[in-house]
């Protein structure tokens, strides 16, 4: 099992080929259709690798790719066809997370990141302002580092820059 | 008896590792060159070793020897030679086995090419190297073993999962571990040199050839990842945000940015701490993806309790390294002196911006990856992470990032002028606005968002373009002299022209067949035609095949343009008789960069086939576009001014030893 487990993995994680939606299943009401499909791309396969039950050829994802198309004959709006879904499934179902307590974190840490990074290199270039005129003349230590690197190697090949 | 010795060999690789491990290390901080001249001729018999150990496992797939567990477990007498010899590595074992040859093979590139290096250095890196080395070389023999015999052999064995049947198997994984694994020397360098105290411009010079090459074989393994997941998987997608494939995106972000970065510290000597920690964070996210596909954490978490020794050794090796390296860092970071002053508008700002967009999109894609399975350990409540949350957060970040790649390398170093820069970039961004328009009408102007998108990957590619003609002084000077110029250019130039319009081609892929695609969903029976993008597509009819070892129904399909026949496609299903499953091949058609996609559902004893057709324009520049990428990245590391092994006759008496 844990072979098959890894070899599954090995092969971008999907379980067998997949056939995904199938003409039988369609709607005859091209508009319903179009919807019943945009919606299926947001709703995960939940016994399958990250796959929406759109690309899925798994016996659930059928299932709920019929369910989800009852729903909407019967006349349901798309939130209505969502929220029925999760009160059925969990939000496991949804591939986008919803946003709450438990989740603020995922969804805040990709721009926590770019602010953070953003507020440290302005600090960090505040702390050496281009005003501050470079060195001219080299400190003793650095003249002491220098002879240490010239006396132990000569650098990489070619000129240290163009 | 060549398995023994394929097993002995590999103790032996480790005992070796083990030398490496401690005699270099107590040679460099004894400063004695005798012990650290032990680490070149260990690392380069330890890959000799590791290596007679993988021939030995190949000599026993390939003879089917089922004597052997790992053989009966995943070979069959009946599979194809290239599938016996690429079986290998399909399975856990033999792909560990694999991660340490290439491990080593790097070891001792090191050792081999790295005759510039101070013999000090080469002693640190190539100790931490058989750090690495030592910790999975262990974790292969005590946990899998691929070596191990069983008692009564049987006749036969139980055939490779039918998936991994297919050539993408000899190529994809051995390129994405030579990514992967070639992160481990620039941590190793880091590593070295925060021990040593010692990092300056010399430090980034040596390092980024390593970084280089690992990350053009990561590109390399990505793209050949994603199109193998795109022919088989039969619905024409080429990328999912499934974490493993994130597992392999997270690196590649990291080491992008070190590659930048480390242009800085080896120009400007600037940036070396940050370039320090991007060098082991690319390697500790390797391992990270090693984890998560290895462990079985991914498939479901109740998998990794069914096979508790070898995950909670891999996430043992990856706490030690990771925390380990990092350790060292907060240690010893303080003790770096930061570098060159510029100006924030100037290359080495723009680098800042490229490594600060780069390190936020990384941490998206690892927050992504591992926050459900950190939330459900925690609570255990189950979430799932997919396309609808990196399209809302990964792509913001990294259109951005796009939009600025063309002004970089127009800018000056310390203080560039942007306004200059905007005017020369004028061609280029008339060249965009003027497609977008063509495409705006050709396509109509109702998906706004995907002109845009185009718009971005013309961007990229004209603004590459404009930076070769600016620097040949095309047009403003005359042709001939133009043309010398561009013959005197150093090859890194080509190489950030080539690989920057590379990207944009992947944007153009990507954008134009997630926007313009086409499908037929169908059911059809012999002699009905379907049309799609212009063509019509007849069915004719559904033979019966055998194949070496599976049972194939192949259906065959007529493609005309306006009567005349342009080709014939023929997806089929294949039977795997031994492990009674199948799959399902599709037959896709290139036309100039579009493809034709065919693939089955169904296929009903009446002649009833579900058909999936699919129309998709441009697709092939998401794959050729990375192929320009690490292309690119060829002709910079082609560079003599980086080139690892450039032959200097007159270093040689320099780098003798006093004695």
């Amino acid at each position: 099992m844990r072979i098959v487990a890894f070899i599954l993995l090995l092969a971008w994680a999907t379980i067998g080929p997949a056939h995904a939606v199938t003409p039988d299943e369609m709607l005859k009401d091209p508009g319903q259709e179009a919807r019943a499909r945009a919606l299926s791309t947001g709703l995960r396969c939940m016994v399958c690798q990250n796959q929406s039950i759109d690309d899925s050829d798994a016996d659930l994802a059928h299932d709920i790719r019929v369910l989800l198309r009852e729903r909407i004959v019967a006349g349901d709006s798309d939130d209505a066809v969502i929220k029925f879904l999760v009160a059925r499934y969990g939000d496991f179902i949804l591939l986008k997370p919803p946003v709450n307590i438990e989740t603020i974190l995922l969804w805040a840490v990709p721009f926590a990141t770019l602010l953070l990074g953003g507020v440290g290199i302005f600090i960090a270039s505040r702390r050496h302002p281009l005003s501050a005129a470079p060195p001219t003349t080299l400190s003793e230590d650095e003249r002491r580092r220098l002879q240490r690197l010239l006396a132990e190697d000569q650098p990489a090949p070619g000129s240290p820059s163009r | 008896m060549i398995v023994e010795l394929g097993h002995f060999a590999l103790v032996l690789a480790l005992a070796l590792a083990l030398i490496q491990s401690s005699v270099p290390f107590w040679g460099a901080m004894q400063r004695d060159p005798r012990l650290l001249a032990v680490a070149p001729p260990a690392a380069i018999t330890q890959f000799l070793l590791i290596g007679l150990a993988f021939a030995a496992l190949v000599q026993a797939h390939v003879t089917d020897d089922f004597s052997l567990l790992n053989v009966v477990e995943n070979s069959h007498s009946q599979k194809p030679l290239l599938y016996k010899v690429t079986g290998v590595w399909g399975n856990h074992e033999g792909s560990m086995l694999l991660w340490v040859l290439i491990l080593s093979l790097f070891g001792a590139s090191v050792a081999a090419f790295g005759g510039n290096l101070p013999d000090r250095l080469r002693g640190l890196v190539l100790s931490v190297q058989a750090w690495i080395a030592t910790a999975f070389l262990v974790f292969i023999l005590f946990t899998s073993n691929p070596f191990l015999r069983i008692e009564r052999p049987p006749a036969e064995g139980n055939d490779l999962n039918p998936v991994l049947q297919d050539i993408g198997l000899a190529i994809h994984p051995p390129l994405l571990y030579l990514g992967y694994v070639g992160c481990s020397i620039s941590f190793a360098f880091a590593v070295a040199a925060l021990i040593d105290g010692r990092i300056d411009a010399a430090w980034a010079r040596w390092v980024r050839p390593w970084t280089l090459a690992a990350w053009l074989f990561l590109t390399l393994g990505i793209a050949m990842g994603s199109y193998w997941a795109y022919y088989t998987l039969g619905w024409g997608g080429f990328w999912f945000w499934d974490p493993v494939e994130n597992a392999s995106l997270m690196p590649w972000l990291v080491t992008t940015a070190l590659l930048h970065s480390a242009i800085v510290m080896e120009k400007r000597d600037a940036l070396k701490i940050w370039t320090v920690l991007l060098a082991i964070l690319a390697f500790s996210l390797s391992l990270v993806g090693t984890f998560l596909v290895r462990s079985g954490v991914l498939t479901s978490v109740h998998a990794f309790a069914s096979s508790p020794a070898r995950g909670i050794f891999i996430l043992a090796i990856l706490c030690l390294f990771i925390g380990g390296a990092l350790s060292l860092f907060a240690f010893r970071a303080t003790t770096l002196s930061p570098g060159g002053i510029f100006a924030p508008i100037s290359r080495e700002g723009a680098l800042i911006l490229n490594n600060l967009f780069l390190t936020a999109a990384a941490a998206t894609v690892v927050v992504g990856t591992l926050y459900p399975l950190a939330l459900e350990a925690l609570t255990g409540t189950r979430i799932s992470v997919g396309a609808p949350f990196f399209n809302l957060t990964f792509a913001p970040l990294v259109v951005p990032l796009l939009l600025i790649v063309p002004y970089g390398p127009f800018l000056a170093w310390k203080r560039g002028d942007l306004r200059g820069v905007t005017q020369r970039l004028m061609a280029a961004f008339a060249v965009t606005i003027l497609i977008m328009a063509i495409a705006a009408v050709l396509a109509g102007a109702t998906n706004v968002l995907a002109i845009l998108g185009l718009g971005l990957g013309v961007w990229l590619v004209a603004g590459a373009l404009a930076e070769l003609a600016f620097r040949v002084r095309l047009g403003s000077s005359s042709f001939g002299e133009s043309l010398r110029r561009l013959a005197g250019l150093p090859r890194s130039a080509f190489g950030t022209t080539v690989a920057h319009a590379g990207l944009g081609l992947v944007v153009l892929g990507i954008v134009s067949a997630s926007a313009w695609s086409t499908e037929r969903i169908l059911t059809m029976r012999p002699g009905e035609t379907t049309t799609i993008a212009g063509r019509e597509i007849k069915l004719d009819g559904v033979n019966q095949r055998q194949g070496a070892n599976y049972i194939e129904k192949a259906v065959h399909f007529t493609v005309s343009r306006g009567g005349v026949v342009e080709t014939v496609a023929e997806p089929s299903k294949r039977k795997f008789p031994v492990r009674g499953s199948e799959t399902t091949e599709a037959a896709i058609k290139t036309f100039w960069l579009s493809q034709l996609y065919v693939s089955l559902g169904d296929v009903a004893d009446d002649g009833a086939v579900t058909v999936r057709i699919y129309w998709k324009p441009l697709v092939t520049l998401t794959w050729l576009g990375a192929i320009v990428m690490a292309f690119g990245g060829l002709l910079s590391l082609s560079d003599r001014r980086l080139r690892v092994g450039a032959p200097r006759p007159a270093r040689r008496v320099l780098a003798v030893p006093a004695e």
